[in-house]
């Protein structure tokens, strides 16, 4: 699995991106957690709000920041 | 029979935050009218300081409008984190596609007060605009209106100003924002944006319809009040300070021959001072009214204000990325030549 946090860097994307990989470290799986700074691939994937959380391809949430266990809950079991 | 208990509960735990809610909003009115009562005991009682002195002065502007900017802004960023939870860029993006300039101009201004987004989202949110052809200039109207707008500039006018200039400025400002976005449309800028922007493929339009309920809405009040709060609170009273002894010590009328209305030139000058300058409302106000006490002219002050808040340098770098140089420029003269009329305007008729 992989999660992706799109955004361009700021505070909010950066507690995203926190809140990602303590959700997976509470999972305890392979998961590669990776950050998309440029806006273009951003819009590409039909993202214009951020900070954005993509898990395998699929955007689960948009323009505000995902919560620990909102992510947790995205992961597969 | 276990959904009833549930609900019994949900329903008792609501009624018991409602009657929070409403004594929490009667002790908030209750220290608010008492602060000036309180302030007025420190100084002039409890310290001994004499009516009139420099120190007196200053330590009552400060002593009183601290703790009231800042319970008016935890309160109107609350309800503002609240109203916003009903609206998202997805939503707003949906509304402005399609629609024709002016009408499109004017509900771009409005929904770029009321929809949430992060500043360092302005790229993203232009490409997602023109992708699903929402008009330059209603995108303009949008991300001008979304800086310039805001709840903490409107708080700390009307805690400081009084609700006319607090009225006033959010008038002038949505004007600028629909008629520099109105002007932009006229002059035909779409071959200035980046053709990276125009050529990219139209994204999949994600719809995002998250149930969100009253209480979700509420947390975003707090999530709000947490955010803007925590990170401004520091620029309040530092400008509250400084607004503080300019109050006490600067004499009256210094700023009458720079910043007075009589000074046509001053008023460009704001607005070129303006630009590199950046910071938020927050710090900028009570400087501002402090000014406005030593003989400054209003429109002036209001020309600089908007300057400092809607023209930032990095905001325009930001820009950059997506716009080229020629349609920067515009953007830039003509947002200042509207600061600049409602500068002159406020100085002719205050």
């Amino acid at each position: 699995m992989e999660i992706k946090i799109c955004g361009p860097g700021c505070a909010k994307c950066d507690e995203a991106y926190c809140n990602a990989m303590l959700a997976v470290k509470k999972r305890g799986q392979e998961v590669v957690v990776s950050k998309i700074t440029d806006f273009q691939v951003i819009a590409g994937m039909g993202v214009f709000s951020t900070p954005a959380v993509v898990v395998d391809g699929v955007v689960k949430c948009v323009g505000r920041v995902a919560s620990e266990d909102e992510i947790f809950s995205w992961l597969d079991a | 029979m276990e959904q009833q208990v549930a609900n019994k509960k949900i329903g008792a735990s609501g009624v018991e935050k409602i009657i929070i809610g409403v004594l929490g909003i009667g002790l908030w009115f209750f220290v608010y009218k008492s602060l000036a009562p309180v302030a007025s005991f420190v100084v002039y009682d409890l310290a001994g300081l004499t009516a009139g002195s420099h120190l007196a002065e200053a330590l009552e502007f400060f002593i009183y409008d601290t703790p009231k900017v800042l319970m008016l802004l935890t309160l109107i960023v609350f309800i503002v984190g609240v109203i916003r939870s009903f609206f998202t860029p997805e939503k707003t993006r949906k509304i402005l596609a399609g629609k024709n300039e002016f009408v499109g101009n004017v509900l771009g201004a409005i929904l770029g007060v009321a929809t949430p987004f992060c500043s360092c989202s302005a790229v993203p949110l232009f490409i997602g605009f023109v992708q699903a052809g929402v008009p330059l200039g209603v995108t303009f109207s949008f991300l001008i209106a979304a800086p310039m707008v805001n709840e903490i500039a409107l708080v700390l006018l009307y805690g400081l100003l009084g609700w006319k200039v607090a009225l006033l400025y959010m008038v002038t400002g949505l004007f600028i924002a629909i008629f520099a976005g109105i002007v932009i449309g006229l002059m035909k800028q779409e071959k200035h944006i980046e053709d990276w922007v125009l050529a990219m493929q139209r994204g999949p339009a994600l719809d995002f319809e998250e149930n969100i309920s009253w209480t979700d809405r509420l947390n975003a009040g707090v999530a709000a009040v947490k955010e803007i709060v925590g990170k401004v609170w520091i620029y309040v009273v530092a400008g509250i300070a400084v607004g503080a002894i300019i109050h006490g010590y600067v004499p009256e009328n210094f700023m009458a021959s720079i910043m007075g209305k009589d000074a046509w030139w001053s008023v460009p000058a704001a607005v070129i001072l303006g630009i590199p300058m950046y910071s938020n409302a927050a710090g900028i106000i009570p400087i501002v009214q402090a000014l406005l006490g030593k003989g400054a002219a209003l429109g002036t002050v209001l020309a600089f204000m908007m300057s400092v808040i809607a023209l930032s340098l990095p905001e325009l770098v930001i820009l950059r990325k997506v716009l080229k140089p020629r349609l920067i420029a515009t953007f830039v003269s003509v947002v200042g030549l509207g600061i600049l009329f409602v500068g002159y305007l406020f100085n002719m008729i205050v």
